[in-house]
This record gives structure tokens, C-alpha cells and sequence, in this order.
């Protein structure tokens, strides 16, 4: 495996040949904010809150979908950079309803959490308060489209490490949803397997536990990473 | 002899709210006696003042815009104070007050007073100050200063903001101290 060097916010630091520039920036101590990558999922690219300045280029680019190349020229924070970060934010909370307040998710949340860290004490644009509907039709879970950020870790994690692809997005644009087997009631898929892989991983309270009250839906996505490790290691074969 | 030093004048408003904002305020327990040494509470709930009045140093807003009564006062207030304080959810996101937003006002008050059960009928139409087409984020009716989200903001949070606007200084809330919720 080669290694190459590249240039992040003004010090000569090293990586490795195939890495992304997210990997590369984090493997420096570097923290890098992002909302719909995840290890161990494939990348997406759908968040931009990774973005980041780099040499030659005149727009921003989000770092988890670039390579780092040798010779790159990264700056990873600067007021432009924070700025766009902040306003991404702002966008996300004025396109649906995130009432933190009374959500299942309040205090366990990385949008809400995200919010704060990135300096967000206010939403400048126009909500526009659409009228996004509930489906709680499944037994054990539920899910709430106006809290849903289109991160998509849900299709993910479902096709790529559960194997079901219960999931999947209906729509384009702000009019995008996620939906369960064709856009049936999630109570009635067939395919579903009831992990609750798709749940602990949603960083919103978009997904919950059936009689999650609010504040009380705490998710953890590390065992998504024990899970992966285990494959690789061939943990789970007899 | 000194004549005593002037005291910040100290407004608090309830728009669209739950008063949960203010019952946070009132938390603040014994530093309110502090307070009380510098400011003079000029209007509020906790006042009998039924006009705002003229010259008001700082004002704690709580709660959002939703109908002309409070478009009206917001408009007051910002022709009469010095710093507009956005004080809680309601006021700076519009918060449970806005979830009615996805629903038409004309819908709403026909569930509300002539379709439910309610103690109150249709006749409360006749003198409710009209509803806007949307509730409204504070900043969105009129310029805000400061922004002290929370739901309700934790008396800390409070004690931030007035310490810093008290001495002069700008307002800058640690992360854990500005989250929604």
C-alpha cells in the first residue's frame, strides 16, 4: 500500500493510496462533521457538512466522496467553510418539522447536537411546514417523515449489512421519502426482518422504538462496527 | 452626594408561548434578588403595566407570533428597546406554536371552537384578536438581537445571557448552552 502526502491546513500529513479525504482528515485528529456517512456504510455524499476547501478547486467538496491525492491542498475550517456548514444546517431544519422540543430523540440527536456545535441559534429562511405523515403501522417501530433528514443510512444499512433492502426512497428533491417494500405500510412488508438496524442508526428520531416518549429514544450506531468487524474476522462461522 | 446609577430597564413579554419560558425565569431563584439591584422590571406578567412602555433598555420575548395582537406588540417593543432578547424555542424556531402552521387557520378554528366539545363556542371568535396564517419566529415579525434558545431555556442559560448583556459585553453561548429543545 502506497502512501502519499498531502497538505491539510497547512501541515505536510500523509495517507494512504485509496483513502478518502474524510478518512485522511480524521485519521489526523482532525474532527469533521457529518450527518449521513457512517463507517461501515458506503458513502454517500448527501449531507455536505463535510465539505471542505481544496487547492485548484473553486467550489467546495464534500471530503467523504473525494480521494486524497498526492500533493492535495485541504483547509477543512475557515469562515467560508463554517459558514456553508451552518447554513446546510439551517436548511435541514427549515425543509421539515424538527420540533426538538417533542421529539423521541431530544438530547440523543446529532442533527440537534450538530446544531449547537456548528453555532446554529437560529433559523434564517422561511420553514416551510409540510404536511409529512407518521407510518407506526409496525409493531415494534415507527417512523416520522418530519423528522427524516434523507441521510439515508436506513436504505443503507439495510441493504448492505442486514440484506433485506426493506428500504428504499420514493420522490426527488425535498419531495423525497423513504419508504418500506414499494411504499407499503412498514407493518405490512414482507421483507422486513425487524432487526432494528435501521432505527439505531438513524441519527434523528425520524425512526423509533414503538412507546418511545420524548427525550427517551436513545440509539447507539457502534454495533454497527462490531457487527463489521466480526464478518471480516469471521467471527460468527462455525 | 452620588446619585445612584440608573438601572437597566428590564421588560418580559409572553406572545405564543406556554409561560414555561418565564417559570424558567422565575427558577433563577435567589440571583433574581441580584437582579433586582440592576434592573427595574418595567413590564411583563409579572407587572401591572398594561401599556409597554417607552425607553426599555433590554426585553425578554417569549413565545412566537401568531396573531395580530402579538404582531402589534412585537412591533412595540422593537420601536421601544434598546436589545430584543429571542427567549426560548417558541420564540426563536416557533417551536410547538408552529405546529399548526400545516394546517389552514380557517380548518383549525373550525375544529377548535365549532366542532370539539369546548367550554368555549364559536362566540370566542367574535372577540379572539385574529390568528396569522402562520405562527411566526420572533425574528421573522421583527430585528432580534439576541438569540437564548431552549425549551424552556435551563435558568443557566438565562444567567448567561442577562450576566453578559448587563456588562456590556456580547452574548456567545457555549454549545451546550444554545441547543434547540
Amino acid at each position: 500500500m502506497s502512501v502519499i502526502t498531502l497538505t491539510l491546513n497547512g501541515e505536510l500529513v500523509s495517507a494512504r493510496t485509496g483513502q478518502s479525504l474524510l478518512e485522511a482528515i480524521r485519521d489526523q485528529g482532525v474532527k469533521l462533521p457529518t450527518l449521513c456517512h457512517l463507517d461501515g456504510l458506503s458513502t454517500r455524499g448527501g449531507c455536505r457538512l463535510c465539505l471542505v476547501e481544496i487547492g485548484g478547486s473553486p467550489r467546495l467538496l464534500p471530503a467523504c466522496t473525494t480521494e486524497a491525492v498526492e500533493g492535495m491542498v485541504v483547509v477543512t475550517h475557515n469562515d467560508k467553510i463554517n459558514h456553508y456548514r451552518k447554513l446546510i444546517l439551517e436548511l435541514t431544519f427549515a425543509e421539515r418539522n424538527h420540533t426538538c422540543a417533542v421529539c423521541v430523540s431530544n438530547e440523543h440527536c446529532e442533527l440537534q447536537a450538530l446544531a449547537a456545535e456548528l453555532g446554529m441559534d437560529h433559523v434564517r429562511y422561511d420553514y416551510l411546514d409540510p404536511d409529512l405523515g407518521m407510518d407506526t403501522s409496525h409493531e415494534k417501530f415507527g417512523v416520522d417523515h418530519n423528522r427524516c433528514i434523507l441521510c439515508l443510512r436506513c436504505v443503507r444499512v439495510c441493504d448492505e449489512v442486514e440484506g433485506a433492502h426493506t428500504w428504499d426512497v420514493r420522490g426527488r428533491g425535498i419531495l423525497s421519502q423513504v419508504i418500506t417494500d414499494l411504499n407499503r405500510p412498514w407493518g405490512e412488508s414482507e421483507t422486513c426482518t425487524e432487526c432494528g438496524k435501521c432505527v439505531e442508526i438513524c441519527p434523528t428520531g425520524a425512526l423509533f422504538d414503538q412507546g418511545a416518549s420524548v427525550g427517551e429514544m436513545k440509539k447507539d450506531a457502534r454495533f454497527l462496527r462490531r457487527i463489521l468487524d466480526g464478518r471480516e474476522k469471521r467471527q460468527w462461522q462455525r | 452626594m452620588n446619585a445612584e446609577p440608573q438601572k437597566v430597564r428590564l421588560a418580559t413579554v409572553w406572545l405564543g408561548g406556554c409561560s414555561g419560558c418565564h417559570m424558567s425565569f422565575l427558577d433563577l431563584d435567589e440571583s433574581l434578588m441580584d437582579l433586582s439591584e440592576q434592573v427595574e422590571l418595567v413590564y411583563g406578567p409579572l407587572v401591572d403595566a398594561k401599556t409597554y412602555p417607552e425607553n426599555v433598555d433590554l426585553c425578554l420575548v417569549e413565545g412566537a407570533v401568531t396573531n395580530i395582537e402579538n404582531l402589534e406588540l412585537a412591533r412595540r417593543i422593537r420601536t421601544h428597546t434598546k436589545i430584543v432578547v429571542s427567549f426560548g424555542d417558541c420564540a426563536v424556531t416557533g417551536n410547538v406554536t408552529s405546529m399548526r402552521n400545516r394546517i389552514p387557520v380557517k380548518d383549525l378554528l373550525t375544529a377548535v371552537y365549532q366542532q370539539a366539545r369546548a367550554p368555549i363556542g364559536p362566540q370566542a371568535l367574535e372577540v379572539l384578536p385574529a390568528l396569522l396564517e402562520k405562527a411566526l419566529p420572533l425574528h421573522q415579525a421583527i430585528r432580534v438581537d439576541v438569540f437564548l434558545p431552549g425549551c424552556p431555556p435551563v435558568p443557566e442559560r438565562i444567567s448567561a445571557v442577562l450576566d453578559a448583556l448587563l456588562k456590556g459585553q456580547e452574548v456567545e453561548l457555549s454549545p451546550p448552552l444554545r441547543t434547540f429543545g
